[in-house]
């Protein structure tokens, strides 16, 4: 039998009023309302994610009525001045920013992630490996306001002193320190997950390798890596979707002055930014500002779902199943 | 005797970049997954010596002086108020109120994490209907926490504008918030804690007539509590930790006065952290230091009671 719920309570015989037949009808009645409190508790998740499509939608819908904005001015537009008259709700600036931050991280994550995976599943002693997987546990639970606080305090004056004796203006906040605590704050992520699928890999084919005269470097990355590479991509793709949701780190690091720039050293405002400084500014509620913070939520939230959706489906199609 | 013919370089082509390569890339291994390490001390030590910055200083070996001096900072931010000077802010309204948000969120987030872990474990037979919930709790795990705040906002704290079901920024309004927040941890937590659980033990508690719901209660939770239990606590220290979501249901700066009920007005640690640490003036930095220290103490004794309660009461292994 392999689930629980396969387990079928016997039949009871119907004599009610044999007390030792097990039937009880106080008994019955409890176990139903047990039954309908389990299933309202399972039926709470599912709303929760209605809830947020449903608020996410309508108030968008609402905000694109009343600023008369279109959807592909706030797509693709390139102004974002929500207190100005007429306000101009373009949100480029935002994804850009939200991107540069994203693609900044995940190449300092990404590597460092995957070599510290590959060291703990494929050189690490058992020992070694039972202190460093808490650690890691450790710093991924973290709160984010942390590394944030760490960028004001040690990233960017660290990089202050490194680019303005050259000649280089470093503003206090900027898109570098930004990308550097974000790759910090999901390398314990991407290690995680990818040294899950590493150790997944069955030990006949290391050994093969190992017979046939190949170095544990040969193994490791010719053998190991190959045969876990889907889950390994689907963990990079987690962390990049946690990079994009990421909000303290970056509403401290970075600052929140939406603009266009490759300058990694000016500061830049991201989505989640943009809807921390909606509220906490002076936005009344149900003005087009007020309802702008749901439309970039929605555009959050499309591409969050779409990132983690691609990585299961990275995960499941391109699997190779070993036996 | 060794053959001539086995060492000849035929038969180990670049041999000497292989030897080479293996260990360069070992050592490459080494140094990224120490970062994490180096990272972590780098991290507690330059909070520790922002906070103590305010303080004068003792020499490094004056060990009981500098302990005295530590345990001094964490009683005068925890009583202090929030305040426009440096030298007399502190974070005890915030702590109340991340406190508060614990027990709530405990009270109300756990037990339907709980619940929905039971009933998908335990009751539901595999099929449709069970694949669509749990396909949507592992996408809920990855909602960025952001976007609860909004659902907060929308749902908890406006009601959708209608004015006689809106909280308005309240405690209650955060809890509920938190709650749907942590509820993909904790249920995805608390289901591998009861598949830990052996058929056997089912099967004998139904055999001696045992209903499912006593079987459950019974026998299947006291086994998977220790599993329980840790999930629950990685839950509230996600919950404790959490900042975004507090700041859009309404957790305010300015709040001189405890919260004495679930209905009053409130701040968090987090976000008094926040308004202190986004302030231009650097004094302020040594006393959000002093609050992430709090923060961080409370994170890491509740770690701390899961890592034990993992290791003293695993059953089934």
């Amino acid at each position: 039998m392999s689930h629980p719920s396969a387990i079928v309570e016997p039949p009871r015989p119907g004599n009610e009023a044999d007390l030792w037949s097990g039937h009880n009808r106080y008994l019955a009645f409890y176990e139903g309302i047990v039954t309908v409190g389990l299933v309202l508790c399972a039926l709470i998740t599912i709303l929760t994610t209605i809830g947020i499509i449903l608020v996410l939608s309508a108030q968008t819908f609402e905000f694109f009525v009343k600023s008369k904005v279109g959807v592909l001015d706030f797509l693709l537009g390139t102004q974002l001045r929500p207190e100005a008259s007429p306000p101009r709700f373009g949100i480029l600036p935002l994804i850009w920013g939200t991107f540069v931050i994203a693609a900044g991280s995940s190449m300092i994550a990404v590597p460092i992630g995957l070599l510290s995976a590959i060291f703990m599943s494929e050189y690490a002693p058992r020992r070694l490996r039972s202190i460093l997987k808490p650690m890691l546990e450790l710093l991924a639970g973290i709160p984010t306001i942390v590394y944030g606080y760490l960028a004001l305090l040690l990233v960017t004056p660290s990089l202050k002193a490194l680019f303005e004796p050259i000649g280089i203006r470093v503003e206090t906040f900027n898109v570098l320190s930004a990308c550097i605590v974000v790759g910090v704050m999901i390398i314990p992520m991407v290690s995680s997950l990818s040294e899950d699928v590493l150790t997944a890999v069955p030990r006949g084919l290391r050994e093969a390798a190992y017979g046939l005269g190949a170095t544990k470097f040969e193994v490791s990355t010719r053998i190991v890596l190959p045969a876990a590479l889907s889950g390994v991509v689907a963990s990079f793709i987690l962390a990049i979707s946690r990079a994009v949701g990421e909000t303290m780190a970056v509403v401290l690091a970075a600052g929140s002055r939406p603009q266009i720039t490759l300058n990694p050293l000016t500061s830049a405002e991201t989505m989640t930014a943009y809807i921390v400084s909606v509220t906490g500014g002076e936005a009344s509620y149900g003005s087009p500002e007020y309802l702008s913070l749901f439309a970039v939520g929605l555009t959050l939230f499309a591409i969050t779902m779409i990132l983690n959706i691609f990585s299961g489906f990275v995960l499941r199609h391109f699997r190779e199943v070993y036996q | 005797m060794k053959s001539l013919l086995a060492e000849s370089p035929r038969y180990h082509p670049h041999r000497r970049i292989r030897l080479l390569l293996g260990p360069l890339f070992a050592i490459a291994c080494l140094l990224a997954t120490l970062l994490g390490v180096i990272v972590l001390v780098l991290l507690l030590g330059s909070i520790i010596v922002a906070a103590l910055r305010g303080v004068p200083d003792n020499p490094w070996y004056a060990l009981g002086a500098n302990l005295q001096e530590f345990l001094g900072l964490f009683r005068k931010y925890a009583t202090r108020i929030r305040s426009s000077d440096p030298s007399m802010a502190g974070f005890k309204i915030g702590l109340a109120g991340s406190l508060w948000l614990l027990g709530l969120v405990a009270l109300i987030g756990i037990p339907v994490g709980v619940g929905a872990a039971v009933f998908l474990e335990e009751y539901a037979p595999p099929g449709r209907w069970r694949t669509i919930i749990q396909t949507n709790i592992a996408n809920l795990a990855g909602v960025p926490s952001i976007v609860y705040g909004i659902l907060g906002l929308a749902l908890f704290v406006r009601a959708f504008g209608i004015k006689a079901l809106a909280l308005g920024p309240c405690l209650l309004a955060g809890v509920l918030t938190l709650s749907l927040l942590i509820l993909p941890v904790v249920v995805i937590a608390t289901q591998e804690a009861l598949r830990t659980v052996p058929i056997s033990l089912r099967q004998a508690a139904i055999a001696l007539g045992a209903t499912r719901w006593q079987m459950v209660r019974g026998h299947v939770l006291p086994s998977a509590l220790p599993g329980i239990l840790t999930g629950t606590i990685l839950g509230l220290s996600r919950a404790i930790g959490e900042t975004a979501p507090l700041l859009m249901v309404g957790a305010a700066g300015s709040i001189l006065d405890l919260p004495r009920g679930p209905l009053d007005r409130y701040t968090a640690l987090p976000v008094e952290i926040y308004n202190y640490a986004k302030l231009p003036n650097r004094d302020f930095q040594v006393v959000s230091a002093g609050g992430i220290l709090i923060l961080l103490t409370l994170l890491l004794s509740m770690n701390a009671v899961a890592i034990v309660i993992r290791s003293r009461f695993r059953r089934y292994h």
